[in-house]
């Protein structure tokens, strides 16, 4: 019997807790959800994308904080004649989108709908834009006027030079030592190591290291000594190797050119530096030129061909190497005299005429910088000169 | 026609380059774009070019029984393995080109970039080295820089953390600039030259 009460309690208990854990009645739940709707985008904003070739809106939204987190938001656009279309789906989260599929000089109405179990929810307010394509860069303007005064005053210099007029170039000690750093290595019989750095033929101090090798190769030819080229990078092996081959061929020793001391090494930052190092120790050159890009191998290899006795010309534009080939290397040429030593070393009248006009350039800049400075500091105090440091300011910012 | 196409195409380049950089519209746009891409793949395709070279050079080494040609059989095998290893496993993680290049490759190139602390401080050596007012400059503000990283630089005296960073952001970066903003008129220069054909080294010398 007592067994039987038991029983019963237990189902009755069994059986209340069942209905207690039972769903809510339907009208419950949709009371619920009407309170608290999907969020939907809010303050949606189209605009042309500025500076660009055309057909592209830009679109920027924010998202409504109360409400149930959408699944996915979707981008709607319609045309002129009334098409409507879903141009992309975003996941939750997203505030900006920029169509890239518009045509030019179309008017497209733009609206964002949340998307929540499958359906479409409620959707965001409608915005227009009318994408255009743009012919310049505004915040570039004040870098093509700086183009083109350089380029005036560059032209005006070298054709001062093809008039015969004597320009004046500061003697640079790393560029007047080519000669004898070469004429060295001849007489002791020792080859020259050049190094063109570790970067690719798309920079600009590559290039100026591969044009200072056509005027090295044409010394070394002239004086019979051996070049060795070391490289990091295929192609610029194989523009090294044309310009050297070029130069013997113009000081009429193309025998004298051996095409296996233009070698590609290694990609890798410190293998090169490694194969260049066991260069240095092996071949033992009597002169090195470093002249190029560098990175963290700068001091690597200075000092290994230091530690083998040759004499020393490195040049870079990178102002955190400087310093170490300044400590290790007998001459540096600094920045702008890696980019002057083609020039200089040729002594052509054209040439030298467009490291004048880069030098009048220069002190065209120092001046400005000058002026703004003095500007800036006394427009604190008196703002017209405050407006001619901003404009200064404005003429030389890139956007 | 061996000058004038080289500098044709120099220059039309080099154009098209400017003008895409001021000019969003097409088709400039486009053709700076595409110039680009055709870099890579000029690029790509001189890799080819340049183990090609690694390959001769070595095997030419060894044939000739050339000075130092023990060396050469080091590369070529160093270089046949990781390049057969990469083509039969591909060169994803935690395949055998992946572990070859984590514990050999990686390693040595470390160890090429801790001997640069070496060098450091024999180069330092001699640069510091008082030998004239110039150099007796250099000795002091590296002293003070050096003094100023560390905590008994402070303990010391507490305005040489203050020195460090004065002299790390006023005179240090004002030289730095200069060396870039020489630089840049360098690099607007030699581009010019090139652009217009007035530097022609680079094709041997050729007038």
């Amino acid at each position: 019997m007592n067994n039987l009460s038991a029983l019963m309690i237990f189902l009755l208990l069994f059986a209340a807790g069942s209905a207690l854990a039972e769903d809510p009645p339907q009208s419950v739940v949709t009371e619920a959800a009407e309170e608290l709707e999907v969020c939907s985008a809010v303050h949606l904003e189209a605009s042309d994308t500025p500076e660009d070739a055309g057909g592209s809106v830009s679109l920027y939204w924010q998202m409504e904080i109360d409400g149930f987190e959408p699944d996915s938001l979707g981008v709607m656009r319609s045309d002129p004649s009334g098409g409507e279309e879903l141009i992309v789906t975003l996941p939750f989260g997203t505030v900006m989108y920029t169509d890239q599929s518009a045509d030019n000089g179309t008017e497209y109405d733009y609206w964002v709908v949340s998307y929540s179990g499958g359906t479409v929810g409620t959707s965001s307010n409608r915005a227009e834009a009318v994408p255009s394509a743009q012919w310049i860069y505004k915040g570039r303007i004040g870098m093509l006027i700086i183009l083109f005064l350089m380029a005036a005053v560059i032209i005006y210099y070298i054709e001062s030079g093809k008039k015969g007029r004597k320009l004046f170039i500061r003697e640079i000690a790393g560029l007047a030592a080519v000669d004898d750093a070469v004429g060295r290595a001849t007489e002791m019989g020792k080859p020259v190591l050049y190094i063109p750095g570790i970067m690719d033929m798309d920079d600009i101090q590559t290039i100026a290291s591969i044009v200072i090798l056509g005027r090295v190769a044409r010394k070394t030819a002239e004086y019979g000594s051996s070049l060795l080229v070391p490289t990091s990078r295929s192609v610029v092996m194989s523009v090294a190797q044309e310009v050297v081959k070029e130069a013997y061929i113009q000081v009429g020793r193309p025998d004298a050119y051996n095409k296996e001391n233009i070698q590609y090494l290694t990609d890798d930052q410190f293998g090169y530096a490694a194969g260049v190092d066991g260069i240095m120790v092996r071949e033992k050159p009597a002169a090195i030129f470093l002249l190029g890009t560098f990175y963290a191998e700068s001091l690597i290899l200075a000092e290994t061909g230091r530690s083998v006795g040759a004499i020393q010309i490195a040049g870079t534009a990178m102002p955190s190497q400087i310093p170490f080939f300044v400590a290790a290397c007998d001459y540096t040429l600094i920045g702008e005299e890696l980019f002057a030593a083609s020039a200089y070393l040729s002594r052509e009248p054209k040439l030298l005429g467009s490291l004048k006009g880069q030098d009048a350039a220069k002190l065209f800049f120092m001046i400005l910088i000058v002026i703004g400075v003095v500007s800036a500091t006394i427009g604190d105090f008196w703002s017209p000169l405050k407006s001619v440091a901003e404009f200064l300011r404005k003429l030389v910012t890139v956007n | 026609m061996r000058l004038i196409i080289p500098l044709a195409i120099t220059f039309t380049a080099g154009i098209v380059m400017i003008l895409n950089f001021f000019i969003p519209h097409q088709p400039f746009r486009f053709l700076g774009e595409n110039l680009q891409e055709w870099y890579m793949i000029v690029a790509s395709g001189a890799i080819f070019l340049g183990v090609m070279n690694l390959m001769h050079v070595h095997t030419r080494k060894i044939r000739l029984k050339l000075k130092n040609w023990k060396y050469s059989p080091v590369t070529i095998i160093g270089f046949l393995v990781m390049f057969v290893t990469g083509l039969i496993y591909g060169v994803t993680e935690n395949l055998p080109f992946d572990y070859l290049f984590m514990n050999m490759v990686a390693p040595m190139g470390a160890t090429m970039f801790s001997l640069l602390a070496f060098f450091v401080a024999s180069a330092a050596f001699r640069a510091f080295r008082a030998s004239n007012w110039r150099a007796t400059l250099l000795l002091t503000s590296a002293f003070l820089v050096m003094l100023g990283q560390v905590p008994i630089g402070a303990m010391l005296w507490d305005k040489i953390p203050l020195a460090k960073v004065w002299l790390m952001s006023i005179p240090n970066v004002a030289g730095q600039r200069a060396v870039m903003i020489g630089a840049a008129m360098g690099v607007v220069s030699t581009s010019l030259r090139m652009i217009f054909g007035i530097e022609r080294s680079w094709l041997g010398g050729a007038d």
